[in-house]
């Protein structure tokens, strides 16, 4: 408000005292040399905004792309199909003997199916083709089904089956109004339309994917397998890495003397985090596979070949959020007496935890999304089953992602899509709750 | 004082020694790495006195404050060499232990540094740790007496439960104070415990530096001389790593023996 008042005195003052004694403001290169800063600065702020921009498009696009590809995963193909449990050609007289039911042909009752809705289906080839159309896991399907209902037995039903991946692709692509480029044959193509127009094909939620392991049939392959097995490497990981890391950064910040062999130890653990995680892989593979003679493909191996990959970016962040204790902490607590021991566990540890704790997340994030070391310890095996503990063969997030993306059936492209949600699901997750614990321990001063 | 001066190192004038000696010290000598920082100090610290220690900046008072309770040991290239006495207790004996020794001599720091705790258990920390008390009633008394040794009791008894980093930075220094006398030290070492607050705050802690010199053995870095001339009983003068002089305050402000001393007192360098 006071501007224009000074602005005037200035030009009083200007007119009465000589011309060297100019004020700064005055001088018409200063204003100019001002507005360049000005706009220097302004400058500088849109770089970051730019910056900021690009990340969050390219955030966008991998988003929009990902959903886009995968949602479809979510939803199964399904085909009706009327089935004549027939106790004759099935054999079993005693629904409750286990035996006669492993025994019974459940597949051949759907093919014997097919035949009957299809009865103009005449050749052998033309067969095969028809029964294709449900998934070759159906007899297992159908076998479920009769023991939940025994009462079936000797009766016909329509019942839903999962559909072939290539049906299922087919489906989608007709319900989207996409063209359909596959497999499938024009007469397949009849068949299918016949049964759409039939109201005998639907989509349905795809339970499969998130309660099934993996499979060589996209239809019958699921993720959880290895969301089980990366939740178990994790644990692992975790109970190793954090313990370990913290009492490492704690040694070398409060006890270790300075002299050459910590800063050797200081530049090992540096480098370390550097070093390529193939490397890790192949160290994991010498020690502790051939070595110690451990099993191949297990969560425990991945986890301490993840261990030794989190390990430096646990101690480097522990070590710095240790040392952003004020010293004056530590000089009060000393001053009354506390031992050294009680200086760390009282207040250097409580204060640190936040940032221990940031740095555990990264390193844990990383160790979820990562592939090559996993690859050399042999997690890349085809698993079907899903693991009951940290000893059985299983796979993880990341590494089911690479082999889905290597598979050729078409249908695995949205499933990799789909399996890409799911780890990322696994990280906000894992995220939020290291905000919310870090939010928690939190302390001013 | 007869064995005093016998006593006396060459580059010390005044009365270095006390008959009721707290804290004496021999031949003191400090050093960081190859630098020398404190030169052959021969001091005593009477029973019940508050000895003020002043110099330039740089000049070792506080070094050779943190020595007295062994702070330097945080520091690894410290090296501290001499005879330090705690009463009949030598501080730098290997085998002393110095959790202990920390409780009989307390330390109040430059800048105000309550824990991000309560308030109660800033207080309460120290005899937590050393069991000093067994009972929760104990530990509230200890807590009350303390807090009301150190002046804060009736600014803060409501509010027990707030962050102790919540109060102003007079209140906070105060509540440093309490703590260190929580655990009931004979000695009370102070590093410019006032150089961080505003004049009100200072006149505060001053009185209650009086006040404690009643029960405590106090030692005071300052930078400030009217603050030694106001609060002590003694004043050591400190330059270069050397004690210089040692007198009655009184005797040092109006009347010093020692060329540097008057020169520092009256302003020609400091």
């Amino acid at each position: 408000m006071t501007r224009p008042d000074t602005q005037s005195e200035q030009m009083q003052e200007n007119t009465e005292v000589p011309s060297e004694k100019r004020r700064l403001v005055d001088d018409i290169r200063f204003q100019k040399r001002l507005e360049k800063r000005y706009r220097a600065e302004k400058r500088f702020r849109l770089y970051g905004l730019l910056s900021i921009g690009f990340g969050l498009l390219c955030l966008v696009l991998l988003f929009t792309d990902i959903i886009g590809k995968g949602h479809s995963a979510f939803l199964q193909t399904e085909v009706a199909l009327d089935i004549h449990f027939d106790a004759d050609y099935l054999q079993i007289d005693d629904i409750n003997d286990s035996q006669q039911l492993n025994r019974a042909n459940f597949d051949g009752l759907i093919k014997r199916s097919w035949r009957a809705n299809f009865p103009e289906v005449k050749s052998r080839s033309d067969k095969r083709l028809l029964y294709k159309i449900s998934s070759n896991g159906s007899g297992f399907q159908i076998k479920d089904l009769l023991i939940a209902h025994p009462e079936w037995l000797g009766t016909t039903q329509t019942l839903w089956l999962i559909a072939d991946d290539d049906v299922d692709v087919y489906y989608k692509a007709k319900n989207k109004g996409i063209s359909y480029q596959g497999v499938l044959s024009d007469k397949s193509l009849n068949w299918l339309n016949a049964l759409v127009e039939e109201n005998r094909i639907e989509l349905s939620f795809n339970s499969t994917f998130f309660s099934a392991g993996d499979s060589r049939e996209p239809e019958q392959a699921g993720i959880k397998g290895a969301m089980v097995g990366s939740l178990f490497t994790l644990l692992v990981t975790l109970a190793l890495s954090f313990p370990i890391g913290v009492a490492a950064a704690i040694y070398l910040e409060e006890y270790a003397p300075n002299n050459r062999w910590t800063d050797l130890i200081e530049v090992n653990i540096n480098n370390l985090a550097a070093v390529p995680s193939i490397i890790f892989g192949l160290l994991g593979l010498a020690i502790f596979i051939n070595f110690f003679e451990l099993p191949r493909s297990i969560p425990l191996v991945g986890g301490l070949v993840l261990t030794l990959m989190t390990l430096p970016t646990i101690i480097i962040s522990s070590r710095a959020a240790i040392k952003a204790v004020p010293p004056s902490i530590r000089e009060a607590a000393l001053g009354i007496g506390a031992s050294k021991m009680q200086v760390i566990l009282h207040h250097v540890l409580p204060l640190a935890m936040p940032g221990m704790l940031t740095g555990t997340i990264i390193g844990m994030a990383q160790a979820l999304g990562e592939t090559a070391p996993l690859l050399m310890i042999g997690m890349v095996a085809f698993i079907v089953d899903i693991p009951g503990g940290a000893t059985d063969p299983s796979t993880v997030l990341p590494v089911q992602i690479f082999l889905w993306a290597d598979s050729p059936e078409r249908a695995f492209v949205e499933r990799t899509s789909a399996a890409i949600m799911v780890l990322l699901a696994f990280l906000i997750v894992m995220n939020t709750l290291a905000v919310l614990l870090r939010k928690r321990l939190e302390r001013r001063w | 004082m007869e064995s005093a001066v016998e006593n006396s190192s060459q580059n010390t004038v005044g009365f270095p020694f006390s008959d009721d000696a707290k804290m004496s010290i021999r031949q003191c000598d400090v050093f960081y790495g190859d630098k020398q920082a404190i030169f052959d100090v021969n001091l005593d610290i009477g029973n019940n006195e508050v000895l003020a220690m002043i110099g330039p900046s740089g000049c070792g008072k506080s070094t050779f404050l943190r020595c007295l309770n062994r702070m330097n040991d945080t520091i690894d290239i410290c090296r501290v060499e001499g005879s330090l006495k705690l009463e009949d207790t030598d501080i730098y004996s290997p085998d002393l232990d110095v959790v202990p020794l920390r409780a009989r001599v307390g330390m109040v720091f430059q800048k105000p540094n309550p824990f991000p705790k309560s308030i109660y258990d800033n207080v309460a920390y120290g005899p937590r740790i050393h069991g000093l008390v067994s009972r929760r009633a104990e530990l509230d008394e200890v807590v009350e007496s303390s807090l009301q040794k150190a002046g804060l009791w009736n600014e803060v008894k409501d509010r027990l439960d707030e962050s102790g980093t919540g109060l102003s930075g007079g209140q906070q220094q105060r509540l440093c104070i309490a703590r260190t006398i929580a655990v009931n030290p004979e000695v009370i070492l102070m590093d410019e415990p006032c150089s961080a607050l505003d004049p009100i705050a200072t006149a505060k802690i001053e009185e209650l530096i009086t006040n404690l010199s009643e029960n405590y053995t106090i030692a005071i870095v300052t930078h400030s001389m009217q603050q030694a001339a106001r609060v002590s009983n003694r004043t050591a003068y400190f330059h270069m790593g050397k004690l210089i002089e040692v007198n009655d305050t009184e005797k040092v402000f109006t009347n010093p023996t020692h060329d540097l001393t008057e020169a520092y007192i009256t302003g020609r360098f400091g």
